[in-house]
């Protein structure tokens, strides 16, 4: 069940700025698991599940990173910028596709023989157009263009593109399929504009104005050759986050969560992240602050066109989240 | 309690960004016997309420120090039970080799930062600055036992407790900026012996180092009609420029620039200027690294000023200032605050 | 209108010191809307009652611009200095500024070319190593004209060249502001109510905006802007950002906000239907208060009109008198075909 459900979100369109088709497919796994629906004014789309307790936030974006066509040349190469992320190592000669399904390869000028002159000024997207016209017809300026690469399994690892953060979407969907019964007012937000600095979530946090967050999102990890220190291995089970650069988790929210992973016998590892952050970034600094958290999933390859997962960390974390939702919740 | 003593209790507590609960009880108990009313946020703000005469329309004031310290945090422990950190706020690695540390897990652990000896070192490594990554605390103890009692985002402080230099001046870590939160309790006494028409709030904030995180907060709280924040600046040093770093005897420092609002500067100056207390000015052409920079533009904007005092070696162990500093900045404050009339409001306006 | 460009080019108002600007555009607008006032941080706001909608439509343009500050005086009488703002170093060698309120005359000399070693011509002259010329020859004499905090402008006068070219200091955001201005004075009335809201210190961080969206909390916010057009020799063409003279540069994403793509579509639509000339603004480089305006509260719907500017930062930057124009043209339109 995961794994189709991760295999369809992370191959649907949803870069940055432009979420509709991702929320529509995630509004239709959803609908039927809460009281109601609504879509905010930025296209956040926030699922209510009602109750008398305290009101939770838990946060997933939908959005992924992308590129985005800025100029179409005469012989109708595209040029482009980021949207969110993107690195230009992991951009050399990848496939990308178009929201109307064109694919294109990413290259660079020809001229440069050192590969760390390659600056994005200096790449383009190449559609196969025969001239600038054609080019024209096929796409716009201001078009989106995301990794084109398909989802894959082996001995219990997910790999796709968007696991940042389709895999948080994906826990966030099934935490409302499984869940029996809570005393809280649950708000599952599915966010925009997460990669562009977290920016849905900000105006999300503002109107709901919950008594605590809860973000689920991918950090990265620390178990592959001579990889940046970093305490957190696919299968450790999910990541319970200390702090990033945009957080420091509220130590409240840190040993509720701790505690609940304990009783529950559920594995878990702590996690501090040098570099990136989270929507929690955004919620905890909203109004009087709301003391808030994430629940991460380890992650390889992150912002490339092949994010790695593991499956067991995936139900762990969804165990995780219906423990937490389940239990009291004191602040 | 003296200013000093304060000072020195304070030091003594761990509370780095994001763990200042227990620093946070001790100002809360330090502010009670000189306000009506202290509170404490969810993230550990404090605040204390003061007024005197109670007047139609005279102005909210929000005063702000930070709480918290930089410090380092548990990243791993190696198979050999050397522990792994981080920086919490901005930490120079250079000043961590040989550091005393004291290591917050079930228990208060003491420890050193090491690296590897010097005579084992390549010539030309030798020269250049250790990385964190080659650095690890050595708390004796063996693996099994420092994973019992430690796990990764246990807090780590440096050992450096206040310490008297020559004169008036004193030394140890974050004084940066407790000896803000010093300022504000000074000036609630001071305050004492004053008749004032404001409705002051000295908020104790967290989370500065990482972000003005807790100013943020308490700030849009509050509300606050007038917002000033208390933070230190570079003392002058030897190797620093010297246009760049202000006398440690001259009083305190009052900034300048676009994070300001100018005729409330202005006031300051001219209430210093009155009771005949030095200060130095100093120009900040961009939005300052203080509290202010998040109070000036919470909710519908809060006109803004900020002092300072003046401090060498800001963000080592061995942060040094000048006691007076602290009494002529609570001194200068305290009068500023009483200076404010019911018609605060029209001469501040734009 | 080139009267009114004339006017808020020249005056002096770098980020924090916005004082000049306010006054003048508070003289302009007050005979032709309802309300004028400044709030908290000095932000100014024209209020023109709608016929009734209740909905609120706010216009923005920043007041404030690049410029210096002024940190100490040297024994010698010369002037330190640090930039406000973002501006390149190197545009500030030998150029003519004027400090303080009263406009003190000064310059930004550098060491004769004869008394240079040719290896110091290779290399950028840094900020820390200039200094202000104000003709003192002791910090006395220079300390009865200033002081360390006055602000310190471009003396650069309005010029109209070229082909309806025009070469000024600060059309970023002037330009913007002065467009608003002659939207106000077509005394339209709307059926929402219309906030045209002048912002201050956007150059240090867009921080007037965020107040502003706070405090208005628009339903659509569009916000008029100087940007960049760098169709300029040296530049890739794909670098170009904008071209001059092809009309206002509709933003789709910049380094501060996603347009809203609804907003996007209206105005474009309402270019298209008009006639009027318009461009993408291809890049998204830069910022503008729109980026903290998107986000305030519940969010709030927001896109970006921009007039091209080459040499935008610098004492010249040239606009386009009919890109100018036409940017006018286009939000009057879109306003009026609005039906909110």
């Amino acid at each position: 069940m995961m794994k189709e459900l991760l295999k369809k979100l992370t191959e649907v369109y949803g870069p940055s700025g432009n979420e509709e088709v991702i929320r529509d497919v995630i509004r239709q796994e959803i609908e039927g698991f809460v009281d109601e629906m609504r879509v905010d004014t930025l296209g956040n789309l926030i699922a209510i599940r009602r109750g008398r307790g305290k009101k939770v936030m838990l946060a997933a974006h939908m959005d992924q990173i992308g590129f985005m066509v800025t100029h179409i040349d005469e012989k109708g190469f595209l040029r482009f910028t980021r949207v969110g992320g993107i690195s230009v190592g992991n951009s050399i000669n990848r496939r990308v596709i178009f929201k109307n399904g064109v694919t294109g390869v990413i290259s660079y000028e020809g001229e440069i023989t050192d590969i760390r002159d390659i600056k994005f000024e200096r790449m383009y997207i190449d559609i196969g157009a025969s001239g600038q016209q054609q080019a024209e017809s096929m796409v716009s300026i201001g078009d989106v263009a995301v990794y084109h690469s398909t989802f894959s399994e082996n001995s219990g690892r997910y790999v796709g593109k968007a696991m940042d953060d389709r895999a948080g979407c994906a826990l966030l969907i099934e935490t409302a399929k499984r869940l029996q019964s809570s005393p809280h007012e649950i708000y599952f937000v599915f966010t925009v504009q997460e990669e562009l600095g977290v920016r849905g979530a900000k105006t999300a946090a503002y109107a709901l104005d919950p008594d605590i967050g809860i973000a689920v999102d991918v950090t990265l990890t620390g178990d592959t050759p001579k990889s940046r220190p970093m305490a957190v291995k696919l299968g450790g089970g999910p990541a319970i986050k200390v702090r990033d650069v945009s957080m420091l988790a509220h130590p409240r929210v840190r040993s509720l969560m701790v505690s609940r992973a304990q009783e529950a016998g559920i594995p878990y590892q702590m996690e501090i992240l040098e570099t990136g952050g989270t929507d929690a970034g955004a919620i905890h600094l909203t109004r009087e602050g709301i003391p808030s958290g994430v629940l991460s999933i380890p992650c390889r390859y992150v912002h490339s066109d092949s994010e790695m997962v593991d499956a067991s960390d995936m139900e762990n974390g969804v165990k995780l989240m219906l423990h937490i939702l389940e239990g009291e919740i004191e602040i | 309690m003296e200013i000093k003593d304060f000072l020195a209790q304070l030091m003594a507590i761990p509370g780095i960004s994001g763990n200042e609960e227990a620093v946070a009880r001790v100002i809360s108990r330090a502010f009670e016997p000189y306000c009506q009313e202290v509170r404490t946020d969810r993230f550990y703000n404090v605040y204390g309420r003061k007024v005197d005469f109670i007047k139609e329309g005279m102005p909210r004031i929000m005063v702000a120090a930070h709480m918290d310290e930089i410090g380092l945090m548990v990243s791993d422990i190696d198979e050999r039970g050397f522990i792994r950190f981080t920086t919490v706020g901005g930490v120079d690695p250079r000043i961590l080799l040989a550091q005393e540390v004291e290591v917050h897990g079930k228990r208060k652990l003491f420890g050193v930062i090491g690296a590897k000896p010097p005579h084992l070192q390549r010539p030309e490594d030798a020269r250049k600055a250790i990385r964190i990554k080659d650095m690890a605390i050595d708390v004796g103890l063996p693996y099994e036992r420092v994973k019992e009692l430690v796990s990764i985002g246990d807090a780590i402080t440096f050992v450096s407790p206040l310490m008297d230099l020559k004169g008036q001046m004193v030394s140890g870590k974050s004084l940066d900026d407790r000896a803000g939160v010093a300022v504000l309790l000074e000036t609630m006494k001071e305050l004492d012996a004053l008749r004032f028409a404001a409705d002051v709030f000295f908020v104790a904030t967290v989370q500065e180092e990482v972000g003005v995180r807790g100013a943020t907060i308490s700030a849009y709280r509050l509300e606050p009609d007038i917002g000033v924040a208390i933070d230190v600046t570079h003392g002058d040093m030897p190797d620093a420029p010297r246009d760049e770093t202000f006398s440690m005897n001259k009083g305190p420092v009052i900034a300048v620039g676009p994070n300001m609002h100018p005729k409330l500067t202005q006031k300051l100056m001219d209430v210093a200027r009155e009771y005949g207390m030095d200060y130095m000015v100093e120009v900040e052409p961009r939005p300052t690294g203080t509290d202010a920079r998040a109070i000036q533009i919470s909710r519908r904007g809060v006109p803004t000023i900020l002092i300072e005092i003046p401090l060498r070696y800001m963000h080592t162990t061995v942060e040094t200032l000048n006691l007076n500093t602290v009494k002529q900045a609570a001194r200068l404050l305290a009068r500023f605050i009483a200076s404010l009339k019911e018609d605060w409001d029209e001469w501040l306006s734009y | 209108m080139a009267e009114l460009l004339k006017r808020l080019t020249e005056v002096g108002g770098v980020s924090g010191d916005e004082g000049r600007v306010r006054q003048l555009i508070r003289q302009e607008v007050s005979p032709f809307v309802d309300e004028v006032y400044t709030d908290r941080m000095g932000n100014l706001i024209a209020y023109k009652k709608g016929k009734g909608s209740g909905k609120k439509v706010m216009l923005c343009a920043h007041m404030d611009e690049v410029g210096f500050i002024i940190t100490g005086i040297g024994e010698d009488g010369m002037l330190k200095f640090k930039v406000v703002g973002g501006i390149d170093p190197r545009v500030l060698v030998s150029k003519r500024v004027l400090v303080g309120e009263k406009g003190h005359a000064g310059v930004l000399g550098i060491k004769a070319i004869h008394l240079q070693e040719p290896e110091e011509r290779e290399h950028a002259v840094k900020v820390k190593q200039m200094y202000i010329d104000i003709g003192a020859v002791s910090k006395e004499e220079a300390s009865q004209a200033v002081k360390p905090g006055d602000y310190v402008v471009f003396d650069s006068k309005y010029v109209e060249f070229g082909d309806n070219k025009v070469k000024a200091k600060a059309l970023d955001d002037r330009a913007g502001c002065a467009a608003i201005i002659e939207l106000i004075k077509q005394e339209q009335r709307y059926g929402f109510d219309l906030y045209a809201c002048f912002s201050v210190q956007e150059e240090v961080g867009l921080r007037g905006a965020e107040v502003l969206g706070y405090s208005i909390n628009p339903d659509i916010a569009i916000v008029v802007e100087g940007t960049t057009c760098s169709d300029v020799p040296g530049v890739d063409e794909h670098l170009y950002t904008t071209l001059m003279g092809k009309g206002p540069a509709i933003t789709i994403m910049d380094g501060s906000s996603y347009a809203n793509k609804e907003l996007v579509g209206m105005l474009v639509n309402t270019a298209k239907n008009e006639g009027i000339p318009f461009q993408f603004k291809k890049g998204a480089s830069g910022g503008n208060d729109a980026g903290r305006i998107h986000l305030a509260r519940k969010g709030v719907k927001a896109a970006t009109v921009s007039i091209p500017c080459r040499y935008i930062h610098s004492p010249s930057s040239v606009m386009d008198l009919d890109d100018y124009k036409n940017t006018i043209t286009l939000i009057s339109a879109f306003l009026k075909g609005c039906e909110l």
